[in-house]
């Protein structure tokens, strides 16, 4: 087996997987030319072993333009087209558009069950592409949106984006970051989408479970994966599934879903309502060179942000809980 | 005075009294378009209103009319649709084609026979809602076909027709259909809304499943699209072959112009231009867009007066129709050009001006070619005007004398006084 599979989750088991005819193939085919220990290849193959093929996939432009593989040569054993930055969650709106419309012309031809499905990068979803992004929640397109989130523009270099943490060194943050990380999954959530998720690739069952849950979800579907990049961040390619997994038990990255309004917690973040239980953040720090020069204020501050947003998130949580009494 | 054609109209019980941007929507409607995404800007705003009573009035079964947040958005999702095999529509004006500039490139590289109405408007700043083709110009090396209408009717039976180009196999190429802002947008006159069964037998509803020979979506058969292409593939190839497929839709347009009237008994000329009385006449202006109508009142009275003055209607800049033009120039001495849009920084007047002037570089004993200028902003051009721009020819041709205010080549009419 080329993963690990995540933490304590096992909502799905991997012997499930295995078994199961679609997702026991491989979609996002060997011969692409991601970076070894690339995050987001290892979201793409379990975001389609959880789709399957009947599928189209919009790549605005990012890593996953060029790692496809270039022309005539392509990794992707399903249906999939690059697009122009901005123009992601427009385009997914189009193409289901069409299914409906095809469904409508020539019913039961499967055109029912196709999936328009957006992969974008942090900066093509976070940046350039948030206003056709927020226009599809509020339509409530039906689309599948997946935010593979590498924290910076790495197809261009590693610039920053508003994705990039606070601290961070980019190649246009050349002393540290100053502003935080925009949280999108918020935005998604203000938009009061049917279904938004985060995950990471420490965790594929869980990337597999929740894509599989919004796949089955009429309306927009929002999901943002946690995907380290080695030549971004700075670590060892060998360290990717062990930096993807820090992330989230630093608490800085939480796993949860809000399905309907109603926020649950994922299996691996939830123990993490207690402090003393989310592992110290300069341990996924300091593993970074990205972070190399950041000073002792910033990382109290780094650590307090978390805190903070934990606390913000166990509030809510009490809160829905009465709500939902 | 009610024009024979006019009258015909009003007799004809398929006839109604609309405004040239609902002429659009009836269009869309006439073609089964299944896709239609759009963005609100004056003037096109009727067309999106009048498509949403049809589409939302259950008069379009099975259409999706996706209500986007933005231009960029609207060729977005309109390029998503019509990769997955669909006949999609949608129209916008000025700022909104500059917004979604990169997506009718995209457009046009995919090779998709997008129609797109451009209601054409003045270019901000200032802002300037008013007739003036600069937005539709400034698209010239998308790709995409583009047309002119001078008729109400004309905006109806050109989007028909366009689609019938643009969805032939040899040709797979989008098209704008421009005409003015206001002037033909919202004034009304009688339109003939032809019988569905006609149409359709005119313009099928698409046929195939699966969508374009090029480009489709099936588990069956994955393809992608637009993945990075190194110099030496095929990228010089793709992009020869979209200029070859637009000088070669030339004969498509002419065929379809042709069928058009075997049809529906309207006539476009050959499709790339249309002549107005011009027997032995050895001074005539080429015109586009909205202002041909009222020359052709302007061409009679100058007649009346005794001067064998004729008219071409430019119909089509791309595919740019370089024979014709030639022909034209060949049979009068002087050709006037006239524009309702800028190019900034030629001295060889505005961009119809400009092809021209291309076209005929390396004839020889063709027509001098006098570029003009009217129209900017949607500013006024009356019938007097354009009379007057007919007799500034007639007066070159009989004396050689050109009016002394020129504006570096090119006379502007029109304009108001200014430091």
């Amino acid at each position: 087996m080329g993963w690990i599979i995540g933490g304590r989750l096992k909502l799905v088991s991997l012997k499930e997987v295995m078994e199961d005819e679609i997702a026991s193939q491989e979609w996002f085919l060997p011969g692409n030319s991601c970076c070894a220990g690339c995050g987001l290849e290892i979201a793409l193959r379990w975001a389609i072993k959880a789709i399957g093929p009947k599928v189209a996939m919009i790549t605005p432009a990012s890593c996953l333009n060029v790692v496809i593989g270039l022309w005539p040569k392509t990794a992707p054993n399903f249906p999939q087209f690059n697009m122009a930055f901005a123009a992601g969650a427009a385009t997914g709106t189009g193409v289901d558009a069409a299914f409906k419309a095809k469904a409508y012309r020539f019913p039961g031809k499967g055109w029912e069950e196709m999936t328009s499905l957006v992969f974008a990068g942090d900066g093509g979803t976070t940046d350039i592409g948030i206003q056709g992004l927020s226009g599809a929640a509020e339509r409530n397109s039906n689309i599948l949106y997946v935010c593979y989130d590498n924290e910076a523009y790495m197809n261009t270099g590693i610039q920053r984006s508003s994705s990039t943490p606070h601290g961070a060194i980019t190649t246009t943050t050349p002393f540290g970051k100053v502003r935080y990380k925009k949280n999108v999954p918020r935005i998604m959530e203000a938009h009061e989408i049917p279904y938004v998720a985060t995950a990471s690739i420490s965790h594929p069952l869980d990337i597999y479970d929740k894509i599989k849950k919004a796949k089955s979800i009429e309306g927009c579907k929002y999901i943002q994966i946690m995907a380290p990049c080695a030549p971004g961040w700075g670590y060892p390619s060998e360290d990717t599934i062990e930096i993807a997994r820090l992330a989230v038990k630093t608490g800085s990255w939480i796993l949860y879903e809000v399905e309907n309004g109603i926020k649950t917690l994922s299996k691996p973040s939830k123990p993490l309502l207690d402090p003393s239980k989310r592992t110290p953040i300069i341990e996924y720090l300091s593993k970074q060179k990205r972070f190399a020069s950041i000073s002792e204020k910033t990382l109290i501050e780094i650590q307090d942000v978390i805190d903070h947003q934990w606390e913000v998130i166990s509030a809510e949580l009490r809160c829905q809980t009465d709500y939902l009494k | 005075m009610i024009k024979p054609e006019i009258k015909d109209f009003i007799q004809n019980k398929e006839t109604i009294i609309i405004k040239g941007n609902v002429a659009t929507a009836y269009a869309a409607k006439s073609a089964r378009v299944q896709v239609i995404s759009a963005y609100p800007i004056t003037p096109q705003t009727t067309v999106v209103e009048k498509l949403s009573e049809f589409a939302d009035g259950g008069q379009m079964p099975g259409t999706q009319y996706i209500k986007v947040e933005s231009e960029h958005s609207v060729m977005a999702s309109i390029i998503g649709a019509s990769m997955a095999g669909t006949r999609t529509f949608t129209a916008t004006s000025g700022q909104g084609l500059f917004y979604m500039y990169e997506m009718v490139h995209w457009a046009a590289g995919t090779r998709l026979p997008i129609v797109t109405a451009i209601i054409s408007r003045g270019t901000a700043p200032p802002w300037n809602i008013w007739a003036d083709f600069s937005d539709l110009i400034s698209c010239r090396d998308t790709g995409w076909m583009s047309s002119f209408c001078a008729t109400h009717q004309e905006i109806y039976d050109e989007i028909l027709m366009s689609y019938k180009v643009c969805e032939d196999y040899d040709v797979l190429l989008p098209k704008f259909v421009a005409y003015g802002g206001f002037i033909l947008s919202h004034t009304s006159k009688p339109v003939i809304i032809e019988d569905q069964d006609k149409v359709d037998a005119f313009l099928p509803p698409l046929p195939d499943e699966k969508g374009w020979p090029h480009i489709w979506i099936s588990e069956k058969r994955p393809i992608m699209h637009g993945n990075l292409i190194m110099p030496s593939g095929f990228y010089s190839e793709f992009r020869m072959k979209i200029h070859v497929a637009m000088l070669e839709a030339k004969k498509k347009i002419k065929t379809v112009t042709k069928e058009f009237e075997k049809v529906f008994g309207r006539n476009y000329g050959n499709g790339l231009i249309q002549e107005y009385k011009m027997e032995g006449a050895k001074v005539a202006m080429l015109i586009y867009g909205d202002l041909a109508l009222q020359m052709e009142e302007a061409v009679d009275q100058v007649r009346e007066e005794g001067y064998k003055v004729g008219m071409v209607k430019l119909r089509h800049f791309r595919p740019f129709p370089v024979e014709d033009i030639r022909d034209i120039a060949k049979k009068v001495k002087i050709l006037g050009v006239v524009d309702r849009a800028i190019a900034f920084g030629s001295q060889t007047g505005g961009p119809i001006s400009c092809e021209v002037k291309t076209a005929l570089h390396d004839t020889q004993g063709t027509a001098k070619v006098i570029p003009m200028m009217n129209g900017i902003g949607g500013r006024q051009v009356t019938l007097e005007q354009q009379k007057n721009q007919l007799k500034t020819l007639i007066k070159f041709h009989e004396t050689g004398e050109l009016p002394k205010d020129m504006i570096f080549g090119t006379y502007w009419d029109g304009l108001l006084e200014v430091d």
